[in-house]
């Protein structure tokens, strides 16, 4: 057994969230440079050049890579040998993003009351936070930070059982063409497959986590979204997504929920083991 | 194409823009968003008074990062323009000329766009570092109570952004 206070998390937190709205992860930035090599069309060549300069001023300067410095989302991969003593999980988590925002002057993008007033917490908190338990002494954070251009271009759909690939990729394709350019193309997406409704929408995020190499599947998917002609910001070209990828989960024999999550070129996402 | 244009552009500049050309806009904008988009709307539906000189202008869809200690401006980039959709057409008919923000619009817009010779510019969202370097200046102006979603006025000096829809209609 091993007691870990959780005033720790918040010290974690807030490095993650500062770190990662400077710089990109170098998986993530490695990636959109192969992608940006295959990319023909001369007006997404110069949005490529626009967005590597911008990613140089972003980490050299230490500013943030997007104003819109996102909702911040939290998944615990908490050890059961682990005793946790201190002030709530959440309260850490929250402390950690609240001290990352207020001292770093991102933008506070979260409001309290979504329907009436909709005021703003002005700290960026509440963070959405998910926690799953298995074996061990350690706690790994996964974080994604995420603006709601791209967050609002996520999708669910509940498809018959008999439902083939087929579909589920005809399925991909509409969703990226009706809302991809929105979503700050080139785009990572992310889909979970199986599970429940809220579950294949947890999954969709959870498989850019850590982008592992694309199956084939995958990479056939990529290929077809790339086939639309969106291209970088939207403005026609061969690289409309730079990254596909599944999560899958077992499901009912009833059904066969699919989630889409898209990402914009700059996937915020950072790790930390404790 | 290429042009440097000085805001606020004339309708035959306007008229020679081409969807696909690329602009360094230089002049005065105003940073606004969804809620400062509803309440001037609804200013308008009821015949009063707007904080704000519509006749001739340029909306740029923003809701910046406050400034560092020391900086006049922080990360700037486009917010998605379609959520202003619904908003559009009565600010374009209202003197809105020029617009600048990310994404697709709906056919509403498109038709407004065509009938008044507006246009609408596009710039890539994630690459507000470097956009922050065209924008000299930037203060709140109206609806400070909204914080980052107040009506802004922004200084631009040759801010890069692409024609997505020109007076034509034409869009890519």
């Amino acid at each position: 057994m091993r007691t870990l206070n959780t005033i720790i998390l918040a010290d974690y937190i807030e490095k993650l969230c500062r770190e990662i709205n400077y710089k990109l992860n170098k998986r993530v930035l490695s990636l959109i440079e192969e992608s940006a090599q295959k990319e023909s069309s001369s007006i997404g060549r110069e949005v490529f050049s626009q967005m590597f300069t911008s990613y140089k001023i972003a980490e050299e300067e230490k500013t943030p890579l997007c104003q819109d410095t996102g909702m911040v989302s939290v998944f615990l991969d908490i050890g059961q040998e682990v005793l946790l003593e201190g002030i709530p999980i959440e309260e850490a988590i929250n402390m950690g993003v609240r001290r990352a925002y207020t001292s770093s002057f991102f933008r506070s993008s979260i409001v309290r009351d979504p329907i009436a007033k909709r005021e703003n917490t002005m700290d960026n908190t509440p963070s959405i936070i998910h926690t799953r338990f298995g074996k061990g002494e350690e706690v790994k954070i996964d974080i994604l930070i995420k603006g709601f251009g791209s967050e609002n271009a996520t999708a669910l759909k509940m498809f018959p059982p008999t439902a083939t690939r087929k579909d589920i990729e005809e399925f991909l394709l509409e969703v990226v063409r009706e809302k991809g350019p929105n979503a700050c193309p080139p785009l990572f997406i992310g889909m979970g497959i199986g599970g429940t409704a809220d579950y294949a929408l947890k999954l969709a995020k959870e498989a850019l986590l850590d982008l592992k190499p694309m199956d084939e599947w995958e990479a056939h998917l990529l290929e077809r979204v790339n086939s639309l002609n969106i291209g970088p910001a939207g403005l026609g070209g061969d690289i409309t997504a730079i990254y596909v990828k599944t999560r899958v989960f077992p499901t009912h024999i009833a059904g066969l929920p699919v989630a889409i999550n898209i990402n914009c070129h700059i996937l915020r996402i950072g790790s930390a083991v404790i | 194409m290429e042009y440097h244009l000085t805001l606020p552009l004339k309708e035959e500049e306007r008229l020679k823009l081409k969807v696909g050309d690329k602009v360094f806009l230089t002049g005065e904008v105003y940073g606004m968003r969804d809620q400062a988009h509803k309440r001037i709307v609804e200013l308008i539906e009821k015949g009063k008074p707007i904080p704000i000189e519509l006749s001739d202008s340029c909306i740029f869809y923003v809701g910046p990062t406050e400034p560092k200690p020391g900086e006049k401006v922080g990360s700037i980039g486009p917010t998605t323009s379609s959520r202003m959709d619904p908003f559009t057409p009565i600010l374009i008919s209202n003197g809105v000329r020029v617009i600048i923000g990310k994404g697709r619009r709906n056919r509403d817009v498109i038709e407004a766009i065509k009938r008044y010779k507006a246009i609408y510019l596009v710039t890539p969202g994630g690459i507000s570092a470097y956009l922050r370097r065209f924008v000299l200046e930037i203060k709140m102006i109206a609806f400070q109570d909204l914080g980052p979603e107040a009506i802004y006025s922004l200084k631009l000096k040759d801010f890069p952004a692409f024609v997505s829809i020109d007076t034509g209609g034409n869009s890519l």
